[in-house]
């Protein structure tokens, strides 16, 4: 399994992975459990597809399981992401009783992993209830937020944070996110895998590919979305951005998604931007299977711009990975884009349509600019979204709740 | 490249009594307070009881944290009054506070707040910045690995530093400002052991501006003061 860490080095170089196994030697054996809803779709799964097996080969003893439930209760959990970002609407009663009957089913069915693991993470809200069905755990329990909740709506916090404030400890990915709660609140930024088929460097033949698959011009500069369908990521606004920038610069739109299988919005969202680009034939509306990461990199690289104008964004991996193909990213101003985009450095930050469209033009006509920005995306990526660096900061926060909420740890 | 006046050496005093050098690594782990402000009142409130780690950590721990472009500040407090508030001679007070100048975070608490009174004093308004611009206190927990690496005499440092990681860097060269007597780098403190031998490169060595350079460039400019004095200037 060392070979997998070897691997990273080559990429994110020898000192981050001395880091990680300095880190990892006072947790080896130790039982660390991840659980949230999804296996496939979404950042949350990716980054556990990588996260897992490299906490094994560090000699944790490491597993992912998945909490699953009825139709309603995904509603539900569709219900607090959208209160949680901020849409002042929240779940029924009928169906909060539906996610509190489901988590008490998952506990009993997750029990022999759980009860006895040295660290639990609970990855967003979806498992969050699950928590209080172990009075008998006996390690630390986490809860880490993907959701910008930088301005929820009150009523489904307060319902949640129920659940949330017995944790030892939670996870932002940014301070504005950050919520008052009874516990250490660690501020952890996401990754991207560098070696994953999403992101991996491909042969120029398979980048070029994607013209003819998607029926795409290659003599016109290619702007990309790609994100589930949903409305927080404005598909809608990118189509606008992309009409206006058109008028005085051509050029062809791609919007990529697929669902995750723990969102039964995507199909009415993907309706609303399939009429949206009605038969324009500069716009391609692809829906793509969950595992089509090497479709979505030879997309991410074959485009001149990305974009990822979301309104709330929790992260947004979409926008690292594009910048660590070089591109810029003209992103919505807003959660944990404001981290990647640095403005007019790794690209741009932009609060409407308008200003898409404006910057989309600036970088199709100042092509020096456009390599200059996606060369120090890419450099910036390498140094801080890269998976390694994430998981070194959740070593170091297991390390820190073992030892006490002291300013200075020292690991032997 | 560095260009430094020749410096002088004196011979190595006996030196039995030194430790080798424990060349440490680290991991800095950012924490929410959960206390956050939105104007220039609320900022001077908080400063007087917040955590002294996240007094720390605005001014030192932003070096791990990701950014890109050269600081126009150098620490949180004046970029937030420049960004969020738009108070550019707050700014310039805040920026040339020295940490290093104080033996203790609350000496350095106390700065800050009688600059933030002076300019609440000036103002007929009290400076507000927009709801997503509020200020986020953040302190620090910094996890400290042993690489295993002694160093044994002070010339091995030539070939050592130019390859620290940025953690490590951080560890010996800033963090240690608040572990040492005298509030110096480890380096120098450690060279102290040799009594004045090694003088005029502890002197090089604090004489080295930690504010406006990023990690990458201290390595640098350590590593060329250290090449300097060991290897006279050659690489390698």
């Amino acid at each position: 399994m060392s070979d997998l860490l070897d691997s990273y080095a080559l990429v994110a170089g020898e000192t981050e992975v001395s880091h990680l196994r300095q880190l990892a030697r006072r947790l080896e054996g130790l039982k660390v459990v991840h659980v949230n809803s999804t296996r496939v779709g979404g950042g949350v799964a990716e980054i556990l597809q990588k996260m897992v097996p490299l906490m094994k080969a560090l000699g944790i003893e490491a597993s992912w399981e998945v909490v699953t439930g009825p139709p309603d209760f995904y509603r539900c959990t569709k219900g607090f992401h959208n209160a949680l970002q901020g849409m002042s609407t929240g779940p029924s009663e009928a169906l909060l009783q539906v996610y509190e009957e489901t988590n008490a089913e998952e506990a009993e069915k997750l029990r022999p992993f759980l009860e006895d693991a040295d660290f639990v993470f609970i990855h967003d809200p979806q498992p969050a209830a699950l928590l209080q069905h172990f009075p008998q755990r006996k390690g630390k329990w986490i809860w880490r937020c993907h959701i910008d909740v930088s301005r929820p709506y009150r009523p489904v916090w307060k319902y949640l944070r129920r659940f949330v404030s017995s944790y030892d400890a939670s996870i932002f990915s940014l301070p504005d996110f950050a919520q008052p709660l009874p516990h250490p609140q660690f501020l952890v930024p996401p990754s991207i895998d560098p070696l994953s088929e999403k992101n991996m460097e491909l042969p120029e033949e398979e980048v070029q590919s994607v013209y003819s698959r998607f029926d795409l011009d290659p003599h016109l500069p290619l702007v990309l979305q790609v994100s589930r369908y949903d409305r927080f990521k404005d598909p809608l606004g990118v189509i606008a951005a992309c009409r206006l920038a058109r008028e005085l610069t051509p050029l062809q739109l791609v919007l990529a998604g697929g669902g995750a299988t723990d969102d039964p919005e995507g199909e009415a969202v993907l309706q609303e931007v399939r009429d949206a680009a009605a038969d324009d034939p500069g716009i391609r509306v692809l829906v793509l299977p969950s595992d089509a990461h090497r479709t979505i990199n030879a997309l991410q690289r074959a485009a001149d711009i990305v974009m990822q104008k979301s309104t709330r964004e929790g992260f947004g991996l979409t926008v690292s990975e594009a910048m660590w193909k070089g591109k810029p990213v003209i992103g919505g101003d807003t959660g944990g884009i404001k981290l990647q985009v640095v403005d007019h450095f790794t690209g741009f930050l932009v609060r409407t349509p308008e200003g898409a469209a404006l910057r989309i033009r600036y970088l199709l006509h100042r092509r020096d600019k456009l390599e200059a920005m996606g060369r120090r995306a890419r450099e910036f990526v390498g140094r801080n979204f890269l998976i390694t660096r994430h998981l070194r900061e959740y070593l170091s926060l297991m390390l820190g709740l073992l030892t006490g909420d002291q300013d200075r740890i020292m690991v032997a | 490249m560095l260009r430094h006046a020749p410096m002088e050496k004196k011979e190595p005093q006996a030196s039995e009594q030194v430790e080798p050098f424990a060349l440490r690594d680290c991991s800095l782990m950012s924490l929410a307070t959960g206390v956050r402000v939105q104007n220039l009142r609320e900022l001077r409130e908080k400063l007087l009881v917040v955590d002294r780690s996240a007094i720390y950590h605005h001014f030192w721990g932003r070096l791990l944290q990701p950014h890109f472009v050269e600081p126009e500040y150098n620490n949180d407090f004046a970029s937030w009054a420049w960004r969020a508030l738009h108070e550019k001679a707050l700014a310039e007070r805040l920026s040339m506070v020295n940490p290093a100048r104080m033996t203790d975070i609350e000496d350095l608490r106390q700065e800050l707040v009688e600059i933030v009174e002076a300019r609440l004093d000036e103002s007929e308004l009290v400076p507000w910045a927009r709801t997503d611009q509020a200020f986020h206190f953040i302190r620090s927990q910094v996890v400290v690995l042993d690489t295993g690496i002694r160093v044994e005499r002070p010339e091995e440092l030539a070939e050592i530093v130019p390859h620290l990681s940025r953690e490590s860097i951080f560890y010996h060269f800033i963090d240690a400002r608040r572990r040492t007597p005298g509030q110096v780098d480890d380096f120098s403190a450690w060279l102290s052991g040799y009594g004045d031998t090694y003088e005029e490169l502890r002197s090089r060595l604090s004489s080295i501006d930690p504010y406006f350079a990023t990690l990458e460039d201290l390595r640098a400019i350590l590593s060329g003061i250290f090449r300097e004095f060991f290897q006279g200037g050659k690489e390698g």
